[in-house]
């Protein structure tokens, strides 16, 4: 029960932090999509380094090896990965729309130039 | 091979398999009758699962063949069937409607793809409430949220970009922290199927990482169900969406997530861990109390019809959690109810906001003013659907509360059952709102010459409306599948 054995815990949750801090603190939009892809990520170690045994091999059976590292893991993370991915690619077509009417990404700004508009009273 | 042995999957299938038919076909109205054949047959499909649980039986589905726990099981129970056949019925009275509805709102070009983010939409949220797998229960989290934000970004004003931007960043921080919490779980019990993981759990609930697990859990679906005060990005997004994506998201997605919740906090964990070791009854008590009279308060001072809806909403949950936080089967009966009733009353008023908006232009109250002279029907339709909201006896709104008040009482909390009608006093404050300016109010100039939204609008709202009367009057499918269900919970959840 030292730190080592605990070192990819720890980097999960360095991460999770980290991410979640730039999410809430930042008020540029891409900068925010990043935060969230960093919190993402700290996911995929969550679940990718339990499932690995030191000297394990693939799940293949044979006489040679006697250790396995368990797939399910890696095969959830791919799944969660293109969730991620389809995250990302949307927040950035917003983030591309957004700048295009608005001509900025930065949050404080967008709601400044929305400030005293009525409320939807669309064309 | 008989079909309806495989009604689990077709339920989710359908809609799935609708949505890259609709791309394929580019044009928007051979998109809709697709789209609108799926979510009939999705809407059949949810009627026989219900029948075919109404006795209490549970209808098991092994994805592929591979038997569960190693495969993906489709699980259909009471309570499963009852959020299948809301969210389906949603859809299906939805999808006429959006027909006539974007041809004002979303340009032509987009229609095809509306109707295949409406498709997906419906295919995550069916999923979430079929499935008996926990991170299954994650990817249609997501692909129900990655269409709402689409569908929320069609909107006509600018600021729809916005709020889909926002309801993206707190939903991916919430499906994040879901998947955080399942991953938990995962460690610690090695399964993903949540009946198994309910058997393992047993022995190590005290554990700190399964404590984590829930409060990630808790934490990660309420923000998609948006209780206080985690409800941020909801009033932007129900008034800049589309109107029947509003319609449509407000009547299902928040209750699916309650759906979820419910799930995990029951078959999962287990109602005497949850409820009875934990404080969370109290916490839960005192976010419902907060959104009852907060979100009200707040609502009674929106100048938009829209965004004063979806503040009500916000309470609106508040009752369905206070219900949870009781831990008593009619607490959870008055929970479930109220989730299928306000689905209704929600999803059949921002129809009627649709139709007004059709014709006057605009949601904001000053445009709507005098609208009782131009659309009387429409306006009857609000009112009513105010009516249930506060919670009248005759409209649907009162089965939920009546119970919440009952679970009180039971419970000698008699303070709670005061709390319950002073938060439906501030309902009427801004049901009146509208009242006030409908028909007191000159007409505004925008109204003048108009006449009623056509009747493609009109009757699906008139539909909802129906609903609200009607699932008021004869509880037995409404609070009979809640009570039915609140039993199962109860037993299961020991």
């Amino acid at each position: 029960m030292n730190f080592g054995s605990h070192f990819s815990y720890a980097m999960t949750v360095f991460l999770m932090m980290a991410g979640l801090f730039v999410v809430i603190a930042r008020g540029n939009l891409i900068k925010q999509l990043v935060g969230l892809g960093i919190l993402q990520t700290s996911v995929y170690l969550l679940y990718i380094a339990p499932g690995k045994l030191i000297g394990g091999t693939a799940p293949i059976i044979s006489a040679q090896f006697q250790i396995y590292s368990n797939p399910l893991p890696h095969v959830l993370i791919l799944t969660a990965i293109v969730v991620g991915v389809a995250t990302l690619a949307l927040g950035l077509a917003l983030v591309v729309r957004i700048r295009e009417t608005y001509d900025t990404i930065e949050e404080d700004e967008i709601l400044a130039r929305d400030h005293g508009e009525p409320a939807h009273d669309g064309a | 091979m008989s079909l309806a042995l495989h009604l689990p999957a077709l339920q989710v299938v359908i809609p799935l398999i609708s949505a890259p038919l609709a791309v394929l076909v580019r044009r928007g109205g051979w998109a809709f009758l697709i789209v609108t054949a799926a979510s009939w047959a999705a809407l059949a499909a949810a009627i026989a699962l219900w029948l075919a649980t109404a006795d209490g039986a549970t209808i098991s589905y092994a994805l592929g063949n591979w038997p569960p726990p190693w495969g993906i099981e489709y699980r259909v129970d009471r309570l499963s069937s009852f959020v299948l056949l809301l969210v389906s019925a949603t859809a299906a009275i939805v999808l006429p409607y959006a027909r006539a509805s974007i041809e004002r709102e979303i340009p032509h070009a987009q229609h095809y793809l509306f109707y295949a983010m409406f498709a997906l939409c419906l295919t995550g949220l069916l999923g979430i409430a079929i499935t008996g797998d926990a991170f299954n229960a994650f990817v249609f989290l997501e692909i129900s949220s990655l269409s709402g934000y689409v569908l929320i970004a069609l909107g006509r004003d600018r600021r729809a970009l916005v709020a889909a931007y926002q309801y993206l960043i707190m939903g991916s921080i919430g499906a994040t922290f879901f998947v955080i919490g399942v991953g938990l779980l995962y460690l610690m019990t090695g399964t993903l199927n949540l009946a198994d993981m309910a058997e393992r759990i047993g022995a190590i609930r005290e554990s700190r990482s399964v404590l984590a697990a829930l409060a990630f859990l808790t934490v990660g679906i309420s923000l998609k169900l948006a209780l206080f005060p985690l409800h941020q990005w909801l009033p932007n997004a129900y008034t800049y969406a589309p109107s029947v994506v509003t319609a449509f998201l407000a009547a299902t997605a928040t209750k699916v997530s309650i759906y979820l919740l419910i799930r995990f906090y029951y078959s999962v964990f287990g109602e005497s861990f949850v409820f009875q070791k934990l404080p969370l009854p109290e916490i839960m008590l005192v976010m419902s109390i907060a959104a009852m009279f907060v979100a009200s308060l707040v609502a009674a001072f929106q100048n938009d019809l829209k965004r004063l809806l979806a503040y009500s909403s916000v309470s609106q949950i508040g009752y369905i959690t206070l219900g949870l936080s009781y831990d008593t089967v009619n607490g959870l009966t008055a929970s479930l109810v109220h989730m299928f009733n306000h689905a209704v009353t929600k999803g059949g008023l921002f129809l009627f906001v649709g139709c007004a908006v059709a014709v006057a232009g605009g949601s904001s109250l000053a445009r709507l003013s005098g609208l009782a002279r131009v659309m009387p029907l429409t306006s009857f339709g609000i009112v009513l659907g105010g009516l249930s909201l506060i919670g009248v006896p005759g409209t649907c709104g009162f089965i939920g509360k009546w119970y919440l008040i009952l679970a009180a009482l039971e419970k000698g909390q008699w303070g709670l059952a005061m709390a319950v009608v002073t938060s439906s006093l501030l309902a009427v404050a801004y049901v009146w709102r509208f009242v006030e300016t409908a028909y007191f109010r000159e007409p505004h100039a925008s109204l003048a010459g108009r006449k009623e939204a056509p009747p493609a609008l009109l009757a699906p709202a008139l539909l909802l409306a129906g609903a609200m009367l009607y699932f008021g009057l004869e509880t037995s499918v409404s609070l009979g599948s809640a009570a039915g269900a609140a039993v199962m919970l109860m037993a299961v959840g020991k």
